[in-house]
């Protein structure tokens, strides 16, 4: 829960809620960039940032994002991540599809 | 128990690791008069697990494994609140899934959740807020928990819900400070502690400046670090570099990602959402001042212990933790996980006792999982 996860920003998705489309690892999920936008928000696509429980909380280089990654994975935090992000869409749908508990 | 890691990348790290010996000797410390370094983060703590540096780095050097793991501060009281909430009709309950396991006086939110409450896992709490958004007859309470890393994320959760007019949503609150429980430590005439490995992501949000006490009223040195294996080394190296210089300063391993000043968005929501509560129960720690954050006046509406009259707003009060359970001086380092009566037996990851057993960051469960060098040699 602690440590963040690097992810690209691929597209500004709601300018007003500063939200953006990041991909993580594969896996593309909404983020919240108000963190790190100083500009325009369109200048953060393409850009690589930490993110932590569904914020870009520090912007970082390409380098670092690979680095870190590995190092998440080491750490099995990549995999929770990323299962806390399915666990995450499936509490949306409802409680009867969120089972994902047991994994956690 | 788990393979260590390899290590993947020996030479930098035999290079660090002989650096460190030799700044070991100036000091002149050995086996038997270590130098103790406290690493905050539980992060850190499960790194230096995973990858066996407690065993690759010489005798002279001792790892105090801190209280930096918000799921294993939390007392069984807050536990008990959170479930007494789940468990209204009305209620969507949303937690990160770290705290499903944490055990409370009655059941642990996962029982509650076996039990009925609709208790959902979410990844944030943007998820928590569109739930509220899509379930606008329930009550959405997000469980705000872990330490400035994660605060900001709902201080901004709750601003979008001022800006929405979103009623049902609310946050039960339990964020905690990393700066004060460090000086509870310091004050604390038990501790032997020489030196700190800081937590890097919090300092992301809040830079370096809040730990600026350490140094100027404890003489003692702190370096920011980052979580991979050989930011970790290199930090150690770093305090025990000035430690024989007879320094004590606040420095950053890991500026390519710590800004000096923290990130100054952040920072503001933190400011405009959360004041410091008086006090906040630490599981193991007892209470201890300013260290909790509460929300503020004008927030109110979305504060769940306002909204339900529960928790400190209902008077605080104290729950006993469980009988055997020495999470207290394990997190002070006073004793070993190995040393717990209840370690392995009355305790595991599947049944844990103690909430440092829970977390894959606590030090129990990090000993548990892979054996500590010290957790190898007959107990103590
Ligand atoms: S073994 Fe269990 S009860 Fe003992 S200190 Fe660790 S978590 Fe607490």
């Amino acid at each position: 829960m602690c440590l963040g996860i690097p992810g690209q920003i691929i597209e500004v998705t709601d300018e007003a809620r500063m939200m953006a489309l990041a991909s993580v690892s594969g896996v593309r999920r909404e983020v919240n960039v108000a963190c790190v936008a100083t500009g325009a928000l369109e200048d953060l696509v393409g850009q690589w940032a930490l993110i932590h429980v569904g914020f870009a909380m520090s912007l970082i280089d390409e380098d670092e994002a690979a680095k870190t990654l590995e190092a998440l994975r080491g750490l099995g935090e990549a995999q929770e991540t990323l299962e806390a992000m399915a666990a995450g869409d499936a509490a949306l749908a409802g409680p009867a599809r969120d089972a994902m508990e047991e994994s956690a | 128990m788990k393979h260590v890691q390899e290590f993947r990348d020996p030479k930098p790290a035999k290079a660090l690791i002989a650096r460190i010996g030799a700044v070991l000797d100036r000091i002149g410390a050995t086996a038997e008069k270590p130098v103790h370094i406290m690493e905050i983060c539980g992060g850190h703590t499960h790194a230096i697990f995973r990858y066996g540096l407690d065993k690759l780095v010489p005798p002279g050097l001792e790892f105090i494994h801190g209280p930096g793991c918000p799921v294993c501060v939390l007392p069984m009281s807050r536990v008990d609140e959170c479930i007494e909430i789940a468990e209204r009709p009305e209620v969507i309950f949303t937690t990160f899934g770290d705290a499903m396991r944490v055990p409370g006086t009655g059941k642990s939110l996962m029982q509650a959740k076996a039990d009925g409450a609709d208790i959902r896992m979410v990844y944030s709490p943007l998820d928590a807020l569109e739930i509220a958004r899509r379930n606008p007859e329930r009550e959405v309470v997000f469980f705000g928990l872990g330490f400035e890393t994660t605060t900001p994320s709902t201080a901004l959760s709750i601003q979008a819900a001022a800006r929405e007019g979103l009623a049902n949503f609310s946050v039960f609150c339990n964020h905690i400070t990393v700066p004060h429980p460090i000086r509870a430590l310091l004050d604390d005439p038990h501790m032997v502690l020489d030196g700190f490995v800081g937590p890097g992501h919090v300092s992301m949000v809040i830079g370096v400046h809040p730990y600026d006490f350490i140094a100027e009223d404890y003489g003692k040195p702190l370096v920011v670090a980052g979580f991979e294996p050989l930011d970790l080394l290199q930090s150690v190296l770093m305090v025990l570099e000035q430690i024989a210089e007879g320094r004590a300063e606040i420095e950053n391993q890991y500026a390519r990602v710590v800004p000096e000043h923290g990130n100054p968005v952040s920072l503001a929501a933190i400011a405009d959402v959360y004041e410091a509560r008086p006090s906040f129960e630490w599981r193991g720690l007892g209470e201890i001042d300013a260290s909790g954050l509460r929300i503020r006046e004008a927030y109110r509406a979305w504060d769940a212990e306002e909204k339900f009259g529960i928790g400190y707003a209902a008077g605080a009060r104290s729950v006993a933790e469980p009988e055997g359970c020495m999470c207290g001086a394990v997190m002070t380092g006073r004793m070993k996980p190995v040393a717990c009566p209840q370690f392995g037996t009355g305790c595991t990851p599947e049944m844990p006792l103690g909430a440092l057993m829970v977390s894959s960051e606590g030090a129990c469960a990090a000993y548990y999982q892979y054996g500590g060098a010290r957790a190898a040699e007959p107990a103590e």
